[in-house]
C-alpha cells in the first residue's frame, strides 16, 4: 500500500509512530520518517494513524480507487447520449 | 452555460508530483476527453524527499516510494520518452522517439535535474554521484553500503546538508566543502547559517567553507581517490556527491516563443505561460519546479520554488484553470513553505527567507538549536524558519499573510530577553544561487531595465 506524508502540515505529534510504529518513526523531537509503501497488513493500522493525525498530513492511497464522480457523471452523460444519439440516427434510417 | 474546457486533450510534459497531481485533478475538475502524460522517467511517478533521507539510510527501499494516487486518471502514459520541441502555432509537442502529440492545453511541468560538475571526465569516474532521480539514489546508496573510508559532499545546501547528515548516522566520516560562508546560507541568510554550521559540526561533520572543489582525481581504474580544494589542500575519498544546487528543465522549450530559460518558464499568477514578448498564452500552463510566477506579496516578483508543496498547489491551480475561464479562473497565492530533516532536527520554513532585509530570533535560541527566526523585508514580516519549533510556522504563515510589521509587536512565548534584528545577510536575489530552495528571480520594480537571458540550448 502508497503513502505520502505533506510534512509542511506535521507539526511531530507523533500520534502516527504510537499507532503504526512500524511505518511511522520519530528522529529526533519532531522529524518524522515514514515508509511510503508498507505491508499491506499494515493498512488497518496506518488508517488508524491518518484519521489520528492531528493536522491530517498522512495521504493513503484508497483501497479501492474510485473516479472522481464528476468525471464519472459527464462519462455516463455523454456516452446516454451518444447512445440516444445511435438510437435517433436508426430511427431516421428505418 | 459557462464556457469551460471539459472535452479535448490535454499534454502533460513532466510526471512528476505536480505533473502527476494536475492529472488528477483535470478528472476531479471534471474534464473528459484525453489525457496524455510525457515523461522521460521510466518509472511511475515517485516522491523525492526520502530519497536523500530514509532511502539513503537503508530504512526504505529505494523503489517504494512510487506516488500513493488518489484516484484513477484515464490517460495514456509516454513513460521513458523525453520531450524536445514545442510548436505553438501548431499546438504540438515533438517527442525524442519522433512522435508528435496535438494538444488544445499543455501543462508544463519538467521539473529540475541535479547540476552537473563542472568537469564531465572528473564527473565519469566511478565514485562521483549526484541526488534527484530514484536511479541516483540506488546508486549512492549502493556507494554508502559499501562503507567508503570517506564521503565529500560538495555543497552545503539543503540536500548536501541532508546526504551529510545521513553518512554521520551511519557512521560514515563526511567532508563538506561549501562556497559560502555557511550551510543553507544561500537560502536562510548568514544568521541561520551559522547555527546549521555548529549542528554539522557538533555531529562530527569535517565542515570547510569559503572553499571550493577545485578537481576531482581518479586512479588508472577510473575510480574517485581524491579531491583537492581551492585553498591547496587535498583531501582521500573514495565518494563525493555534487549537491550544487538545480538545472531547471527548460532546453526543451527552446525556439518556441516561451518564455523559458535558465530561470524557469514565466507564468502569470494563473500558471498560464508567458510568451518571449511577455504576451500570456491562454492554452499553455506551468507548474512545480520548472514555474517562476509574481506573488503579490513579494512586490508580484517572479517566484522559483522547488518546494514539494508549491508543485501540488501550483497544479491544482493550473488544473482549475485549464479547465474553467474567465472569472472562474484562480491564482497561485499560497505561501512557500518546505522542511528539511537533518541531525535529528526538523527545519521549517514558510514564506521567502531571502526576501528580507533583517531577521531576528523572536522564540528560542540558535545556541540549542530549538526557535523560530522572522525575516522582515522594510517593515514587513516576509518568512519565518523553525529549528524544532514546527507548531508555530501556522501562525506565522497567518502573520506574513496580513503583511503583519517586522520585527513584531507583540511577545512571542519563550521569547529571548531582547528580540534584535540583524542584517539577513542573504544572497542578491538576482543571482541564481548555487543551491536555491526559493529564488526570487525577478527584478525590483525600481529597476527599469529587464535583460532577458535567452535559453542555452
Amino acid at each position: 500500500m502508497r503513502l505520502m506524508v505533506d510534512l509542511n502540515r506535521c507539526e511531530g505529534y507523533a500520534q502516527c509512530a504510537f499507532l503504526a510504529p512500524d511505518v511511522f518513526t520519530m528522529h529526533g523531537e519532531e522529524a518524522l520518517r515514514y515508509e511510503a509503501n508498507p505491508d499491506d497488513d499494515e493498512r488497518e493500522r496506518v488508517d488508524r494513524a491518518a484519521a489520528a493525525c492531528p493536522v491530517q498530513a498522512i495521504i493513503v492511497e484508497p483501497e479501492t480507487p474510485r473516479i472522481p464522480e464528476q468525471y464519472a457523471t459527464r462519462v455516463e452523460t455523454a456516452a446516454n447520449e451518444a447512445a440516444k444519439g445511435k438510437e435517433r440516427v436508426g430511427r431516421h434510417a428505418r | 452555460m459557462h464556457d469551460d474546457f471539459e472535452d479535448g486533450r490535454v499534454v502533460v510534459v513532466g510526471v512528476s508530483l505536480a505533473g502527476l497531481r494536475a492529472a488528477e485533478a483535470l478528472r476531479e475538475e471534471g474534464f473528459v476527453g484525453s489525457l496524455t502524460l510525457v515523461g522521460d522517467e521510466r518509472q511511475e511517478p515517485y516522491d523525492r524527499p526520502p530519497l536523500s533521507k530514509q532511502v539513503l539510510l537503508g530504512r526504505s527501499p529505494p523503489d517504494h516510494t512510487a506516488l500513493p494516487r488518489r484516484h484513477p486518471i484515464d490517460a495514456e502514459w509516454r513513460l521513458g520518452v523525453a520531450a524536445t520541441g514545442l510548436d505553438l502555432d501548431a499546438k504540438r509537442v515533438r517527442l525524442a522517439d519522433g512522435n508528435e502529440l496535438a494538444f488544445d492545453r499543455l501543462l508544463i511541468a519538467t521539473g529540475v535535474r541535479a547540476k552537473a560538475w563542472r568537469y564531465p571526465e572528473q564527473a565519469a569516474l566511478r565514485g562521483v554521484h549526484t541526488l534527484r532521480t530514484v536511479d541516483d539514489a540506488r546508486a549512492l546508496l549502493d556507494a554508502l553500503d559499501a562503507v567508503p573510508t570517506r564521503v565529500l559532499v560538495i555543497g552545503a545546501g539543503f540536500t548536501g546538508s541532508e546526504i551529510a547528515s545521513v553518512c554521520r548516522e551511519r557512521g560514515l566520516a563526511v567532508t563538506v566543502a561549501e562556497r559560502g560562508p555557511a550551510p543553507l546560507a544561500g537560502a536562510l541568510g548568514g544568521v541561520l547559517g551559522e547555527g546549521a554550521a555548529d549542528l554539522q559540526r557538533e555531529h562530527g561533520v569535517d565542515l570547510r567553507c569559503g572553499v571550493t572543489v577545485s578537481a576531482l582525481e581518479g586512479d588508472e581504474q577510473g575510480r574517485l581517490r581524491r579531491a583537492r580544494f581551492s585553498d591547496a589542500a587535498t583531501l582521500d575519498v573514495d565518494v563525493a556527491v555534487v549537491a550544487l544546487g538545480a538545472v531547471r528543465n527548460t532546453e526543451w522549450l527552446a525556439g518556441s516563443g516561451l518564455a523559458a530559460g535558465p530561470r524557469g518558464v514565466a507564468s502569470d499568477a494563473g500558471c498560464r505561460a508567458f510568451d518571449l514578448n511577455g504576451i500570456v498564452t491562454d492554452d499553455v500552463f506551468v507548474a512545480g519546479d520548472v514555474a517562476r510566477f509574481p506573488h503579490p506579496l513579494y512586490d508580484y516578483q517572479l517566484l522559483a520554488l522547488e518546494h514539494w508543496g508549491n508543485a501540488i498547489a501550483q497544479a491544482e491551480v493550473a488544473a482549475h484553470n485549464m479547465v474553467h475561464s474567465g472569472s472562474r479562473r484562480r491564482p497561485h497565492l499560497s505561501i512557500p513553505a518546505f522542511w528539511s530533516h537533518q541531525f535529528g532536527v526538523n527545519i521549517k520554513s514558510v514564506g521567502v527567507p531571502t526576501f528580507a532585509d533583517e531577521v531576528a530570533i523572536i522564540q528560542g535560541s540558535t545556541a540549542e538549536h530549538r526557535f523560530v527566526a522572522a525575516y522582515g523585508y522594510r517593515g514587513r514580516l516576509t518568512a519565518a524558519v523553525s529549528f524544532d519549533q514546527a507548531k508555530w510556522l501556522d501562525f506565522y504563515t497567518r502573520q506574513i499573510e496580513r503583511a503583519a510589521p517586522f520585527p513584531p509587536t507583540y511577545r512571542p512565548m519563550d521569547a529571548p530577553a531582547k528580540v534584535q534584528p540583524v542584517p539577513a545577510d542573504v544572497p542578491d536575489p538576482a543571482l541564481v544561487s548555487h543551491a536555491p530552495t526559493v529564488t526570487v528571480t525577478g527584478h525590483r520594480p525600481d529597476e527599469r531595465r529587464v535583460v532577458f537571458d535567452p535559453a542555452h540550448a
